[in-house]
This record gives structure tokens, C-alpha cells and sequence, in this order.
């Protein structure tokens, strides 16, 4: 460009960018691995010239000026091109040449992320690392009980409820009276959450299928997994796995045709009925698939044309209040199945959560309520959603918990608590922390896809291209090339590897404080934070 | 932690015969206080069944205030026993003005209540009067039924026995339950005394119950007034009995069903099967997590005893027709019943629930795994 040219507004240098690639020459041998590998074609072949002067103090004719022309790796800094420091690069890399480093200042590139008018979008989570859970701690540790239990050698039930548990009095008086009993279903307190069929990869859903069956079969842990929305192949529907399966219904119905269609030939009910209203990441908002992801295999499980973006409504269309809908179609779906599959909905984390807590309870076919928080994850959204919209998950399950209390429902209605848990790495430890303020059990989400199939996504904005369907890694995309990448055999090892690890974890923050048979849910007295006002609120001890 | 000791006598004893006991297992207790129940009483008592007897600790202004209160009832007294302590102090051993146990003639309006009614009167008025007592701590009132005296104080069981003269001859019963306190987590407080009682229904429990926060949650909410205080991690031993045997309906062998419910594989193929399964998910807040004895009585004058599975070092039972003793050591067992088959001594484990009925005639064990009384 020459000097007095003017410069576009849009114009970065490539220290306005988020994330800048480090590249060695010395070391590079030009394989071209990271050029092919970079989703986002951030880096290209690039041609530097070096002009070098040769000066000494002999004679005239050893001076001299040296043209160098040399072969390197270039940044791209346009705002399409962006590097988003997956690191793939550095990763195909076989001589450590290259790698991306996060700009320790404030990026420039924020000001200019809305080409043609559209806002930015893109897969992940907020982009906040803090998180009140890996702050609360348990205090109250039983040394004077005999024997203090053994993690590794007591026995222990961990197990969780799903499903609409009577009070033991109306219990009593059904079981007397022949009545009708809401079915229940006893599962494993960790919970897969709903990440749809077109959000994931097909290698990635099968990788995490076969690691629950895994778990259930092999290793008798009773753990579910919600399909999310976009509905669920049509051979697992008909087959003896769906036990193990959460059917999602949210809001664009996507894939609910062929759910309804395979109900006479189900051999095994659905383990639950989830009806999304909400997700944590985007309060308030709809789903979305983006065209890049909807190729064939996913349009035909989906009811609908390849190659268009399906974005569901923020609320069910066909009715008019939560009052209404909660009311009508946990009754159309109890009544699909016979009332023998627990039907619940899953709601985003707010303020009004409570008031929806509220009109289930006087619900009798209302199974429970999966509450998701501000840190759950999702696979496209605007980021203004994600990173400034929503509720924390802890004090919004307390409120609701402490809520049953008031009415003497507590654990009538299991809530689950999603968002975030885990997004440090304590995933057992937030767990614990949210069962004992009140959770019936987790779901999770994001922490499956890095644990499992090692996402790349942090909380630095790093990757979030899921949206796009160029995942890195292949986990969030429809494209063979890029999926191929993924073995599912390897997914399940991971998903297996990740619960049985996390039943150890969870066991050695119970054992301490002296729970075996029954799962601390609202065990408050063990909890404490060093923030005052934090322990108010959550009306647990403030410790320091 | 705590020991426990309780009886059950053809004939009427005196409280001092559990007290030796307690003394005897002084070891494992610290002497932070006694509590001591007295049921199916003897002596002028026993011409009393009916009379509600009041049992607590007043103040000089406490018992003007009482008297008051209970004329206004239209109670009046019947008989009662002052407790006069020595004027010297006792180290370890708090100053109170007066012990007090008065049964009381029931008002004439009463005679028409049903006894569900009557219960729910008495242990409203009881409640009242503790309420009016927590202000200046001038009333703590710890029993006001039928047939039925409560003493607790803070001290060491033996000092308090000689400094309360429980050795007197009035006071004489076929139940009696005892515990030497071992005060561990919470602040030393003269509620939190074993045993605890309610309705006709009393416990009294070593151990932990890790679960209390939980289970108080969930016993409060239930809407029954008498459902409080819960000082006590194992208060709620007490109420999970009242709750699971007159709310619920349930027998004696149900209740261990719901504090420590039937593992999976042992659930799945008990003759109750589906009754426990439904049961196990509606009481799963008052199951209780930590290794605990519980002895407790039920209103027929049953005296039974159940542990929890983690519980390594259980109470035993043993003694002879007519005398049956329930202890947390064997040692208290033999001090009291020195005579009896020890060959016959029960260890009930954590299946068992060990009970001696009214006839006081033999021990009877039901397994968790065998069938129930159910009530349908
Ligand atoms: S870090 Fe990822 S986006 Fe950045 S250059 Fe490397 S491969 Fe491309
Ligand atoms: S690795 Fe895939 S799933 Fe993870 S953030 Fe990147 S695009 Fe999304």
C-alpha cells in the first residue's frame, strides 16, 4: 500500500487481533500442515523479502547489499480471517513452529466483528472464567463418626430421582386406593444435556450413545442423555437403548415427526421427555442451526430442506402463556406415552424461574425442572446473548430450592441444574456444591464435548466456531472431512472414562462428610464461601 | 460419643439402675449433660394413667407465670414432685430454682375430645409454654403427657443423679431410657439432651446424623406445629417415628425402612417389593446417613432398637423375662442385669430391629428383609 492511500476503517494490524500466530522461520519447514488444518484460513504461504547491507571497513568491492527472498507462514488480519487460536496449527505442526498467543491487550477487533450489518455470532459459552461454584467449599467434615467412611471401599448409593415424587402421605393414600402413580425413574445424578443431532456430529453423537450404554451395561451406572432438539435417528428410536435417552421437544419441533411416527414401534419407553423453553446461554432467545450444518442426513431427520437455517421461535408458538403450555403439553406427552414417561421442561436460569417452579407444582404430571444457567453452552448464538444475558445457576436452584422448602415440596419436584458446571475443570466439586444447595442432579454440556472429544473452546473466546460448522476438531460439524476426524470408539472411552472418574471425585467429597446411602441434596450445613455476601445469599456459612 | 442405656421391667425401678449403668460406660461420655425418660410409671403414679404429667426447669417468676397459664386452661394439679436441690452448688452443674414434675386433673370440657384431639392439645400447650419460656429462659419444658416423666440437665449423670435425689421412692418406672451426653458438634444445650420425645414417642440415638439439615427441612414442612426445636442432629429420630407411625400408618418393622431403606439388590427381591420401592422415593428425605443407634418407645410401652449399616460397634440387648436391658456398650448391660443368659445377648446389625413388647417376655428381632405389616 502506498503512503498517502487512505486506510479502511476496518483496516487491523495484527496487533488489533485477539489472537496472534507466533511462527519461527528457523524451525519451519514449509509442510503446509497448518495452512490446510487452520479452519478459518488465518494463515497462508507467506513471501518476505530481506534486504540486507554488508558493510566493512576493507575494500569497496566487499561492501555491498544482499537480497534475501524467503518463505514464511503470514497472518491474515481481515475480520473474516481472524485467527481463533484453536491451535490446530501448532498441533499439525511436526517441527513446534507456530503457535497462536491470546493479545494480552484489549483487542481491537471487537469494534469491527459486525461486517454487513450482522452482529457476531458464534458457538461456545460466556466468556467469563469466574464462577462462585469453585469458590464454595465443604466445611463440615465428620471426624468424629465411626468409622470415618473409605471412598474407595464403603459402599454408596448415589443415585437420583427423575420424575414426579408424591409426598409419602398421598403416596400412601394412592397405593391404597389403586390410583395413579407418576412414573419415576432412577438415574445417575450426572446428567448429558441436550446438544441436538445437527449441532453435533453424527461420529461425536455416536461416540457419546455408546458411552452411556457402555455405562449402563458394563458398568451399572444408570446414566442418561438428552438428545436435544432436531430429534434423534430413527434406529435408536426402535431400539433397546432409547431407556437410556432424553427425547427434547423445543420450541421448532425439529424431528418430532419421525419421534411420533416410531412410538408403536419403540420397544423401550424414552427414559424422559424434556420440553425446552429455554437454555442458559441465550435467555429468552430460540435455537438455531445455521445453513452450513444442515446437509442431507441432518434435513431428513429434521423433517426439513437441506442447506437453510433453522432457527426455532424463543417460545412454543402453539400457545399463549408458560401457564398453558406447561399445563398442555406435559399432558400431551405424558398422554403419548401412556403416563408412564416423565415429562419436565427445561427452562433458562432468571429471575421469573421461580414462577414457573410455582405453576409445576400444582401439576400433578409435572415430572421436575432442569433449570439452565448463564454459563451453559450453545452451539450458535449472538454473542451479545451469551456474554451479557442470564442468570447464575447457583443462587437461582437455591432460591427455587428453598422455595419447595417453604411449601413442603422439596424433592417432589427433582431440579436440575445446568450451566457452567465444571467450566474450570471442577466438574465434581461444582456438582457436589449445586446438589447441596438444592439439585437433584446436573447436566452437562460443554464439559462432555472438552473432556470427550477435546473441544478446544475456553473461556478466552478461544475457537467458537461451532456454529459454522468448520469445528477443528470435529465435534460441531456436518462435514465428513472434518468429522472423519473423530473416532467414536475413542469419544466413548472418554465419556466412560469421564464418569467413572467423576463417581470417584463425587464420592470423595461425600465420604468426608459422611453421606453413603442417600445423595446430599440440600445438605447446606456443609457448605461454606468466603464472601460474605455470597453466603447470604445463598444462605449457606461464610467461611474464611 | 454418647452412651445410651434403657430398660424395660415387669415390675417398676428406680431411674438410679440405668444411671449405674451410664456410669459404668463414663468413659465414652463427658459429662456435658444427662437426659432420662420415665415412662409406664410406678409408685403414686400409677393410680394416674390418664393425668398428663408436665416435666421441666422454671424459674421462681417461670412457675408463677406457669400456674397462671395452666389455671387458665382450667388444669389443675394432681400431685406433683419437686425435686429440691442441695443449697451447696455443684461444680459442672448449672443453678435452677426449680425441678418440676406435676400431673395434672384434665379440664372438664376435655372428657369429649377424642385421643387424636388430646394429643394435639397437649402437645400444643406444651409447645406454648416453651415458647413463653424462651424469652427469659424461665420455663424449659421438656414432656407434658400421660404416664410420662423427662428429666435432662447439664452435668455428669451419676454427680446429677445424687444432687437431684433420684434415688427417691416416688419415682418409679417399667420404661426407662437414659443417655450420658457426649457433647461433639453444637454448642452444649439442655434441649439437645436424649431422649427426645413426642406424642407417646420417644428416641434417643448415638452417632451422626450427617442428613439433619435435609430431613429438619423436611419435617418442618410437613405442617405439624409439634415438628420443631431440633437442637439436636438426632431429634429428628423422634419425629421420623411419630411421622412414619401415625401419619404414615407404618408398624414398627416399617420405620426402618424409612431411616435406612433396603439396598437395590436387596429391595428388588423382597416380598414388598414395590410397597418399599414407593416408599424408598417418598421418604428419601428422612433417610439418615451416619452410623447411629436408635433406641426409642412407642405409646404401647415397646422398647426397640435399630442401627444404621455403617454403624462398626452396635447396642446390644439381652436380660431375662420381665427385665430387658437395651445398652450402647456391654458393659452397661452387665452392670445391670448381671444375672441374665448372656449367651442370649442380641446384636441387632444393620437389618435387625430388635424389640421387647409390653410383655416384656422375649426379644424379637424383624429382618428389613423379610415381608411387613403393610398398612394398605
Ligand atoms: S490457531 Fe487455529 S485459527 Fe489460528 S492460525 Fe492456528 S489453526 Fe488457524
Ligand atoms: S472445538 Fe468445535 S465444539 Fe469446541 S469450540 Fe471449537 S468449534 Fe466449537
Amino acid at each position: 500500500m502506498s503512503s498517502n492511500r487512505s486506510l479502511e476503517p476496518s483496516a487491523l494490524s495484527l496487533n488489533d487481533l485477539p489472537w496472534q500466530v507466533k511462527f519461527s522461520n528457523d524451525r519451519c519447514t514449509l509442510c503446509g500442515q497448518c495452512t490446510a488444518v487452520c479452519p478459518v484460513k488465518a494463515i497462508e504461504l507467506g513471501v518476505f523479502r530481506k534486504r540486507t547491507l554488508k558493510p566493512s571497513i576493507r575494500r569497496q568491492a566487499d561492501q555491498g547489499v544482499a537480497q534475501d527472498v524467503f518463505y514464511g507462514i503470514r497472518q491474515k488480519t481481515d475480520v473474516a480471517h481472524a485467527c481463533i487460536g484453536c491451535a490446530m496449527c501448532t498441533l499439525v505442526c511436526p517441527n513446534d513452529a507456530i503457535h497462536p498467543e491470546k493479545n494480552p491487550g484489549l483487542d481491537r477487533m471487537k469494534f469491527h466483528i459486525n461486517q454487513q450489518g450482522v452482529p457476531r455470532r458464534r458457538g461456545g459459552r460466556r466468556n467469563a472464567a469466574g464462577s462462585i461454584l469453585d469458590r464454595i467449599k465443604f466445611t463440615r467434615i465428620s471426624m468424629l463418626t465411626d468409622p470415618a467412611l473409605d471412598a474407595g471401599r464403603h459402599e454408596f448409593e448415589m443415585r437420583t430421582l427423575l420424575g414426579r415424587v408424591l409426598s409419602p402421605r398421598e403416596n400412601m393414600k394412592r397405593l391404597k386406593e389403586n390410583g395413579w402413580i407418576p412414573p419415576v425413574r432412577e438415574i445417575y445424578p450426572l446428567i448429558i444435556g441436550g446438544m441436538s443431532f445437527g449441532a453435533l456430529s453424527p461420529t461425536m453423537w455416536e461416540g457419546l450413545q455408546m458411552g452411556v450404554a457402555y455405562l449402563n451395561e458394563e458398568m451399572g451406572m444408570p446414566v442418561r442423555m438428552c438428545t436435544g432438539e432436531g430429534g434423534c435417528p430413527p434406529r435408536l428410536l426402535r431400539s433397546r437403548f432409547l431407556k437410556y435417552v432424553i427425547l427434547q421437544i423445543a420450541s421448532g419441533y425439529f424431528g418430532w415427526d419421525e419421534i411420533i411416527h416410531a412410538i408403536p414401534h419403540m420397544k423401550e419407553d424414552p427414559c424422559a421427555i424434556e420440553i425446552k423453553y429455554g437454555q442458559g446461554a441465550k435467555p429468552g432467545d430460540g435455537g438455531l442451526l445455521m445453513w452450513h450444518k444442515v446437509n442431507k442426513l441432518i434435513a431428513a431427520i429434521r423433517g426439513v430442506p437441506a442447506g437453510v437455517s433453522l432457527p426455532s421461535p424463543p417460545t412454543h408458538q402453539t400457545q399463549y402463556s408458560i401457564e398453558e403450555s406447561v399445563a398442555k403439553m406435559i399432558l400431551s406427552m405424558s398422554m403419548a406415552w401412556g403416563f408412564r414417561v416423565p415429562v419436565y421442561p427445561k427452562i433458562s436460569a432468571s429471575s421469573t424461574s421461580l414462577a414457573v417452579l410455582n405453576n409445576l407444582t400444582r401439576n400433578d404430571y409435572a415430572s421436575g425442572l432442569a433449570i439452565d444457567g448463564e454459563d451453559g453452552g450453545t452451539g450458535a448464538a449472538y454473542t451479545v446473548s451469551m456474554d451479557h444475558m442470564g442468570h447464575p445457576i447457583a443462587s437461582c436452584i437455591r432460591d427455587n430450592y428453598l422455595n419447595l422448602i417453604k411449601i413442603g415440596k422439596q424433592n417432589e419436584i427433582p431440579i436440575f441444574a445446568g450451566g457452567g458446571i465444571g467450566k474450570n475443570g471442577n466438574l465434581a466439586a461444582n456438582a457436589a456444591a449445586l446438589i447441596m444447595l438444592g439439585a437433584s442432579g446436573v447436566q452437562i454440556g460443554k464439559y462432555v464435548m472438552q473432556a470427550a472429544a477435546g473441544c478446544v473452546g475456553t473461556e478466552e473466546d478461544r475457537c467458537n466456531v461451532c456454529n459454522v460448522g468448520i469445528c477443528p476438531k470435529g465435534i460441531t460439524s456436518q462435514d465428513p472431512r472434518l468429522y472423519r476426524r473423530l473416532d467414536p470408539e475413542d469419544v466413548a472411552e472418554r465419556v466412560v472414562d469421564l464418569f467413572v472418574s467423576f463417581d470417584t471425585e463425587l464420592k470423595k467429597i461425600v465420604a468426608p462428610l459422611g453421606r453413603s446411602t442417600s445423595l446430599p441434596i440440600g445438605m447446606s450445613d456443609a457448605l461454606g464461601i468466603d464472601d460474605v455476601a455470597a453466603a447470604q445469599r445463598l444462605s449457606i456459612k461464610y467461611v474464611v | 460419643m454418647c452412651r445410651l442405656f434403657a430398660l424395660t421391667s415387669r415390675d417398676p425401678v428406680s431411674p438410679m439402675l440405668a444411671i449405674k449403668a451410664l456410669d459404668v460406660m463414663k468413659e465414652g461420655h463427658d459429662g456435658s449433660g444427662m437426659g432420662l425418660l420415665l415412662q409406664d410409671l410406678g409408685g403414686p403414679f400409677e393410680e394416674m394413667k390418664e393425668a398428663p404429667i408436665l416435666s421441666g426447669i422454671f424459674s421462681e417468676e417461670g412457675i408463677r407465670r406457669l400456674d397462671l397459664f395452666m389455671m387458665d386452661l382450667g388444669f389443675l394439679t394432681k400431685y406433683k414432685i419437686s425435686l429440691k436441690v442441695p443449697k451447696k452448688p455443684v461444680e459442672g452443674i448449672p443453678r435452677r430454682d426449680l425441678y418440676l414434675i406435676r400431673a395434672y386433673e384434665l379440664p372438664e370440657d376435655w372428657d369429649s375430645l377424642s385421643k387424636d384431639d388430646m394429643a394435639v392439645r397437649l402437645s400444643d400447650i406444651r409447645l406454648k409454654i416453651r415458647e413463653m419460656g424462651e424469652e427469659k429462659k424461665d420455663m424449659m419444658v421438656f414432656s407434658f403427657w400421660p404416664d410420662t416423666i423427662m428429666i435432662k440437665e447439664i452435668g455428669d449423670p451419676l454427680l446429677l443423679a445424687g444432687y437431684l435425689g433420684l434415688d427417691r421412692k416416688e419415682l418409679k418406672a417399667r420404661i426407662i431410657m437414659a443417655q450420658g451426653r457426649q457433647n461433639t458438634n453444637y454448642a452444649i444445650d439442655l434441649y439437645a439432651c436424649h431422649p427426645f420425645f413426642i406424642k407417646g414417642y420417644s428416641t434417643m440415638t448415638n452417632g451422626e446424623n450427617t442428613a439433619f439439615i435435609p430431613i429438619r427441612d423436611f419435617l418442618t414442612s410437613r405442617g405439624i406445629a409439634a415438628y420443631t426445636g431440633y437442637q439436636s442432629d438426632s431429634e429428628v429420630f423422634a419425629h421420623i417415628l411419630h411421622y412414619s407411625l401415625v401419619e404414615l400408618g407404618l408398624g414398627i418393622d416399617g420405620y426402618k425402612h424409612v431411616i435406612t431403606p433396603l439396598q437395590e439388590r436387596d429391595l428388588a427381591v423382597h416380598p414388598n417389593a414395590g410397597f418399599l420401592s414407593h416408599l424408598k422415593r417418598t421418604c428419601r428425605s428422612l433417610i439418615i446417613d451416619g452410623p447411629n443407634c436408635v433406641i426409642g418407645t412407642l405409646p404401647d410401652h415397646s422398647l426397640f432398637m435399630v442401627q444404621d449399616r455403617k454403624k462398626l460397634r452396635p447396642g446390644v440387648v439381652g436380660g431375662k423375662p420381665g427385665l430387658y436391658g437395651f445398652s450402647s456398650e456391654i458393659c452397661g448391660l452387665d452392670a445391670v442385669i448381671p444375672d441374665r443368659d448372656k449367651s442370649r445377648d442380641i446384636q441387632p446389625m444393620h437389618l435387625d430391629t430388635a424389640i421387647v413388647g409390653p410383655d416384656r417376655q422375649e426379644v424379637t428381632i424383624c429382618r428389613q428383609t423379610e415381608a411387613l405389616n403393610l398398612p394398605l
